[in-house]
């Protein structure tokens, strides 16, 4: 069973085993509205927890995606790049922007579960 | 029915049809594009072919043709006289864009402007043939010195914002002449900036220190000496502010920044506001530009082209950007090269938006000094105006305090009623308004920002008032249909900005052959 | 005041709906001591009447290049513009509308730019254009800083047959923004090798057709050498007209096409506002700096056209966008599209004919004067004259005589040794009496 762990920023990161799949949260896309283009990181690029790895647009606003964890990007979505829209319709599956080898898995510690993201919606208000 | 029978009343019909054959409605037409109608056969212009003879282009010379159709001009200025009625203007209405202002354009400047000696002059004539066009530069530059009490101007900058490049290149200037370039590397701007001011620092690789501002909707002499330190060149403040309020800690933070070594960069955009009241050289500005499109009305053109004239103190003067006029025996003349000066060097080429200098001139010398100060006591009289006939329906981040030249307005009394600022701005264009300016400045949420100049009349500001009144109180009473299905009586609904951006159609291009 | 219509008694009630008992108190927050007291140095406010006299005589020491036989190019350039032109642009849904933010009731200034975003593409054999830039040498500037942007390297060449105001731009640009630039030497005849300047750290070179000195330039075989190194080629022109009969930057496989726009539509105005023509291809677009009209629908499925991809812009990405670019030259941009709408191709075909015929007859003038030598061996409507005189002064002695001869090169590039240099352009305004007026000042002047 994959697990799944996300940022302040509204990133997740789906831990599927040494590998990490990163994308923007379901609220992170309805805050945004429609997503008009996205671009990932080149593959072979390292990132670090905490960099801008990705950028998302919507018509008023861009937005940088940044690295929940650190390591090598080894694939990158490029559906979402003709299709923007797939983030909007299913951010946490077809709408995934890359896919990292994870350089160190205890950092995923940091990161909230499913269930303190959503206490942590709450006090956004 | 007249004795011709022709009726002289309309019939009444319950059930208007809404489609017409043409698509037109009347006087809002669907006007094709040229590439539509053009024909490649027809020109406008009337050019004699010229007898054979020996071409000297060489090699480049081109083969093909051009996808350039042409119109006659008849067809011309019926396509473009009807695409220009789909347009608002200020001639036709109040314009109450917020940080844009958006005043009167007296035709008297577009006449002067198109003068053949200042608009049939050529910016390289040797010098001695253009000094009526010099005069006007100088004339302009010596009213922009007495206004704002500064020590020199430069005024090649194309707008405002190649303005601010031009101030903050003569502030790197001046920090490289002073040994620091390496270490002052850092720009404070606050978060409720216009968006050129960090764009325009990081451009010439400065990095952006945020500066918030206080409850108050004013930069802190605190907040400012929390964040200066020595590696900071400059800070970047507009005053009037983008929130409408004069920042009112200005002369101390200017000398806080003085005596951490940075120098003060005040966007001049709202200085319609204070002409005549008070001098920014007065406050410790050392550079400021200044948007003629804005204070001295030169049309705006549908965006364009401006006028960003930079006004300097003395201590970044000696690095203004060529050319900059120089007087002696001879009359008037350019000083177009600066390799021994400290000049930073050349911001466009030729001498700044001469055009444009003659309409703000023009508007100078009509206001005069009188003028001018009833001018900026009628801009911020009117804004205020509007502020105190709204604060009741609409809700103000700042409370009751006096505005300068505009009106802040967010949307937290929107906020039961299922509706967002664009969808009221949407709903004033069918009330034949033209919405402020809106979700600008980005520190408050849901902005409107009204600013109705000076050229409004108190029978426009009031049907205004009592127009935006009414649709606060169509809000509040759940009218939604009006405001969600906003505009139905423009020339077109609202747009799909989704569609333009996935799917970018940035050209014509000829239609595909039919299959089939 | 002729322009403020509140009368003293609505301005009393409105400061009473305030709150306030005189307008000074809305200016309490200016510091005390900080605040003018009585009125500014300046004089009181004019009639109309008065504005035009003062002006109309300042205006009156000037000459107007439609006075006297004029032959100056340069960048900027003496065109017959068709009187439909001004009155167009002067109509106030035009001239007194502000950026097409609402675009519900901006269509027109929306359809004429998505036009001329379409006609400059064409004009440039490219596939997008923007909306305008302040004018070329701006635009210059800002397409070297793409060119950077999209090839990730800092350094650009810069042709020496660039007009050298324009690269004095770039290069003041360049060392503000701490990037590289290489400035080839001043090439009055087209004699530089570029291709073997550029290196791999080289992002873009900048090449000039014609160049500034008149001739023609086959730019391919740079754009192939450049983006064997993976460089760029900018494309640069001065005169749009030159484009009816000359090959495009399209065609020479440009990357990025900067021009002015100046020389359709719009008056010399001693040099601005100007237009910046500014086109790349389409896989660059999100790099392009300046606003876009993009097509799309409204809400009732009609072709609308709106602003788009601003998302490049500095009011969403503040310090991260393509440029500080805010105002654009829609006016500008507006004029230039009448003039060429009234053209279209076979009338910008003919006027490049006429502008060249103009030029060579006054090239075959000029040279049987003693004294005087055409460098060029092609040209379209400029060419460069050597004359044993100094150029400055030879330029100023027939301004005395009533002629406008051309710009001194060493106006442009003092010191270079290039002092014995004039370039010379003609258009289609020039006559048979101009032309002869002008080799006959010329041979007194060289007397």
């Amino acid at each position: 069973m994959a697990q799944i762990r996300y940022t302040k920023d509204h990133e997740y990161i789906r831990i599927e085993g040494a590998e990490g799949v990163i994308g923007i949260s379901e609220h992170a896309q309805s805050q945004l509205g429609d997503v008009v283009f996205a671009e990932p990181p080149p593959v072979g690029k390292m990132v670090k927890a905490g960099d801008p790895a990705a950028v998302v647009e919507s018509v008023k606003a861009a937005s940088d995606v940044f690295a929940p964890a650190s390591g090598e990007v080894i694939a990158v979505n490029s559906d979402v790049e003709g299709t923007p829209g797939l983030i909007n319709e299913d951010a946490l599956g077809r709408g995934w922007l890359f896919r990292i080898r994870l350089a160190d898995p205890g950092e995923l510690d940091a990161l909230m579960d499913e269930a303190a993201y959503s206490e942590y919606l709450k006090t956004l208000g | 029915m007249n004795a011709q029978g022709r009726p002289t009343r309309p019939e009444s019909f319950s059930d208007v049809a809404l489609e017409t054959f043409t698509g037109n409605r009347a006087l809002d037409m669907n006007e094709a594009l040229i590439f539509e109608t053009g024909r490649f056969d027809v020109s406008g212009v009337d050019i004699e072919e010229p007898a054979p003879f020996h071409s000297r282009l060489g090699p480049c010379e081109r083969e093909g043709a051009l996808d350039l159709p042409g119109l006659t001009e008849p067809e011309a200025v019926r396509h473009y006289v009807r695409l220009s009625r789909n347009n608002y203007s200020i001639d036709a209405g109040i314009y109450p864009l917020g940080s844009c202002t958006m005043k009167h354009n007296p035709r008297l400047n577009e006449k002067m402007a198109r003068l053949p000696g200042f608009a049939d002059v050529h910016p390289l004539q040797p010098t001695s043939t253009a000094q009526g066009a010099l005069e006007a530069i100088e004339a302009l530059a010596e009213a922009l010195l007495t206004m704002t009490g500064m020590s020199a101007v430069a005024m090649s900058p194309k707008a405002g914002a190649h303005g601010e490049l031009c101030g903050m290149m003569a502030i790197k200037a001046a920090v490289d002449a002073r040994g620091e370039g390496e270490v002052r590397r850092v720009v404070l701007v606050p978060d409720s900036a216009h968006g050129t001011n960090p764009a325009t620092a990081a451009l010439i690789g400065f990095s952006v220190r945020p500066v918030a501002a206080g409850e108050d909707g004013n930069v802190s002499l605190k907040a400012v000496e929390a964040a200066l330190g020595s590696d900071v060149a400059a800070i970047m403040l507009t005053n009037p502010n983008t929130c409408g309020l004069f920042e009112r800690q200005i002369a101390d933070i200017a000398d806080a920044v003085h005596e951490a070594g940075g120098y003060f960069y005040c966007d001049g955009a709202n200085f319609n506001a204070i002409v005549g009241k008070t001098r920014p050289g007065d406050l410790g500005v050392d550079a400021m530009h200044i948007n003629l499109h804005k204070t001295f009305s030169t049309p705006h053109g549908g965006g364009g082209p401006g006028g960003g004239p930079v006004t300097l103190s003395s201590r970044l003067a000696p690095y203004a950007p060529a050319p900059f006029l120089a007087r002696d025996a001879d009359g008037l003349r350019l000083v177009e090269h600066a390799q021994d000066s400290r000049s930073f060097g050349r911001m466009s080429a030729f001498h700044g938006q001469m055009g444009m200098f003659v309409r703000a001139l023009s508007f100078i010398l009509s206001h005069g000094c009188d003028g001018l100060r009833q001018a900026a006591e009628d801009a911020v009289l009117s804004a205020n105006y509007v502020r105190a006939s709204l604060n009741d329906v609409m809700s103000a981040p700042f409370g009751d305090r006096v505005c300068m030249h505009e009106a802040l307005f967010d949307d937290r009394w929107l906020k039961d009623t299922g509706l967002t600022t664009l969808d009221f701005a949407k709903a004033m264009i069918d009330e034949g308004y033209h919405p402020m300016t809106v979700y600008f400045p980005l520190v408050v949420h849901g902005a409107m920002l009204i600013e109705p100049t000076e050229s409004e009349s108190k029978a426009s500001l009031d049907l205004f008032i009592m127009t935006l009144r009414d649709l606060a109180f169509a809000a509040r009473a759940g009218d939604r249909e009006r405001f969600l299905r906003a505009p139905i009586f423009a020339p077109r609904r609202r747009l799909d900005e989704t569609r333009a951006a996935r799917h970018s159609v940035l050209r014509w291009t000829k239609p595909a052959p039919f299959e089939g | 005041m002729r322009y403020l219509p509140l009368d003293p008694s609505e301005r009393k009630a409105m400061l009473s709906r305030i709150g306030v008992c005189d307008v000074d108190a809305l200016f309490d927050d200016i510091p005390s001591g900080k605040r003018i007291e009585g009125l500014l140095d300046m004089p009181p406010g004019m009639s109309e009447m008065a504005v035009e006299r003062k002006l109309s005589a300042m205006a009156s020491r000037s000459v107007a290049a439609g006075s006297v036989p004029f032959f100056l190019g340069a960048g900027a350039y003496k065109r017959h513009i068709p009187a439909t032109v001004d009155h167009l642009i002067q109509r106030s849904e035009f001239l007194t509308s502000y950026t097409p933010y609402q675009p519900e009731i901006a269509q027109g200034t929306l359809q004429a730019l998505f036009e001329f975003q379409t006609q400059v593409a064409a004009l440039t054999g490219m596939e997008v254009a923007n909306a305008s830039m302040y004018d070329a040498s701006t635009g210059c500037g800002e397409a070297m800083l793409m060119a950077h942007r999209l090839t990730k390297r800092r350094k650009a060449i810069l042709s020496g047959g660039l007009h050298p105001q324009y690269a004095d731009v770039a290069a003041t640009l360049a060392r503000m923004a701490g990037d590289s630039i290489m400035r080839l030497a001043p090439d009055p005849t087209a004699r530089e090798t570029i291709a073997a300047e550029i290196d791999d750290e080289t992002s873009c070179v900048i090449a000039q057709s014609p160049d500034f000195f008149g001739s023609p330039r086959d730019l391919a075989p740079i754009a192939a050498a450049a983006h064997a190194r993976g460089a760029l080629l900018i494309a640069v022109f001065t005169d749009p007209v030159a484009l009816g009969a000359l090959r495009s930057p399209g065609e020479m496989d440009a990357d990025i096409a900067v021009g002015e726009g100046q020389g359709l539509g719009n008056a010399l105005s001693f040099g601005g506002p100007y237009v910046g023509l500014f086109a790349t291809r389409t896989k660059n677009v999100r790099q392009m700096p300046g606003r876009l009209a993009g097509e799309t629908v409204d809400a009732d499925g009609r072709r609308s056209f709106v602003l788009t991809l601003s998302t490049r812009e500095q009011h969403i990405r503040r310090e991260k966008a393509t440029s500080n670019i805010c105002t654009n030259s829609g006016l500008c941009a507006l004029a230039f599209s009448i003039h060429l709408t009234l053209l279209g191709d076979l009338g910008l075909r003919r006027l490049a004919r006429v502008n060249h015929n103009n030029a060579v007859r006054l090239a075959e003038r000029l040279s049987a004067v003693r004294g005087v030598e055409i460098l060029n061996e092609h040209f379209f409507n400029e060419f460069t004259m050597r004359t044993r005189r100094p150029a400055a002064e030879l330029i100023e002695a027939l301004a005395q005589r009533g002629v406008i001869g051309g710009l001194p090169v060493s106006r442009v590039l003092p010191g270079a040794g290039l002092d014995d240099l004039t370039v010379v352009a003609s258009t289609e305004v020039n006559t048979d009496e101009d032309r002869a007026a002008y080799a006959g000042a010329l041979v007194e002047c060289l007397r």
